[in-house]
């Protein structure tokens, strides 16, 4: 299945802003991050949209659904 | 007295502006204080000439409206030093701000009132201060300590909007709480490296919950990506923006909606996120 993958904010850097990948059925959001060496821990993740709707870890993903991933900001 | 005052002021008003110099002279004739003064003014409908580029973006109803609203600000650093800038020079008449913090070297490269003469100075100190010098008629409460939930509640009484100008998730999330239980808007920015993001909850919201999920992290990316200059100076400008807009009950606000900043790419994009409580 197609999956769109939107990466925001400091995950761009040595990766993407936005790919177009093939995966299984059944992959999971969180096996996504895995595949693209994004680490699960929070650092990392901040807050995660599978077509604008807020997604966990768990959330499975379908056909031409859309990822995006945007790390934790918490500075002032 | 009052009458006699409005007399006076409209005495030395052109055009129904009144420049700054009267108003010193108006408070050293009349024994009433510039507060006072520009209060009275205003409720003539006369304007200082201060706020004369605030002309027509806002009423002069609504000038008198910012003079009397009273406003929040957590953290007096990167964000909060932008923030309480711009509320002084809007004419917000009542800023409480707080923040346990001194300058240091590192806070030069992005803090507005971080200066080579004040290291080591309380930045609500350094922050009185500049409001004293650039709008000496904004009462300025500053609380040089962290915010406590329990303790601090009663100084958030007739408070209109709470700016999160914080450093760290777990402070965040309680003074999102404490809002909340105080019916009191929360205006939310948040900074580092190239990026920044704002959000309003009000009470009821969980906006903040869903955005930090179940982070029990204290911090995010600006633990390795540091904070560039002009970032907390675009995130406080929204911040303000959405604070004012709260206080004249006007324009669109980010409730519900989380706008991220990337200044690096030159991005912005809004995500909606519905309260989900």
């Amino acid at each position: 299945m197609k999956i769109t993958i939107k990466l925001f904010a400091s995950l761009r850097a040595g990766r993407f802003k936005i790919g177009v990948f093939e995966y299984p059925e059944g992959t999971t959001v969180g096996q996504v991050l895995d595949s693209l060496s994004i680490s699960r821990q929070e650092m990392e993740i901040g807050i995660l949209f599978i077509n604008g709707k807020r997604a966990e870890f768990d959330s499975l993903l379908k056909t031409d659904d859309t990822l995006a991933v945007f790390p934790p900001v918490a500075g002032g | 007295m009052q009458k006699e005052l409005a007399r006076l002021i409209c005495q030395r008003t052109k055009n129904s502006r009144l420049a700054w110099s009267d108003q010193v002279k108006l408070m050293e004739e009349t024994g009433f204080t510039l507060r006072e003064v520009e209060e009275k003014a205003l409720a003539e409908g006369i304007l200082p000439i201060r706020y004369q580029r605030n002309v027509h973006a806002i009423s002069l109803d609504e000038q008198y409206r910012l003079f009397k609203s009273r406003v929040a600000v957590i953290g007096c650093g990167g964000l909060g030093g932008y923030v309480i800038e711009e509320l002084a020079r809007m004419g917000v008449g009542s800023i409480t701000a707080w923040d346990y913090d001194y300058f240091e070297e590192h806070n030069l490269n992005r803090q507005l009132n971080a200066q080579l003469d004040n290291m080591g100075q309380s930045k609500v100190e350094a922050a009185t201060r500049r409001v004293k010098t650039i709008n000496p008629v904004v009462e300025f409460i500053g609380l040089p300590r962290k915010f406590d939930e329990q303790t601090d509640r009663e100084f958030l009484t007739g408070i209109k909007v709470v700016i999160d100008a914080l450093d760290n998730i777990p402070t965040r999330m309680m003074l999102a709480d404490v809002c909340s239980n105080l019916n009191i808007p929360l205006v939310h920015g948040a900074v580092g490296g190239w990026y920044g993001q704002v959000t309003t909850q009000f009470s009821g919201d969980n906006t903040l919950e869903q955005l930090y999920g179940k982070n029990q992290n204290a911090r995010g990316i600006e633990v390795d990506q540091g904070i560039l200059s002009f970032v907390p100076a675009m995130v406080a400008s929204l911040q303000v923006a959405e604070a004012i807009k709260i206080l004249l009950g006007r324009g669109g606000l980010l409730r519900g909606k989380v706008m991220f900043i990337n200044l690096l790419d030159m991005d912005i994009e809004i995500m909606e996120l519905p309260s989900t409580k």
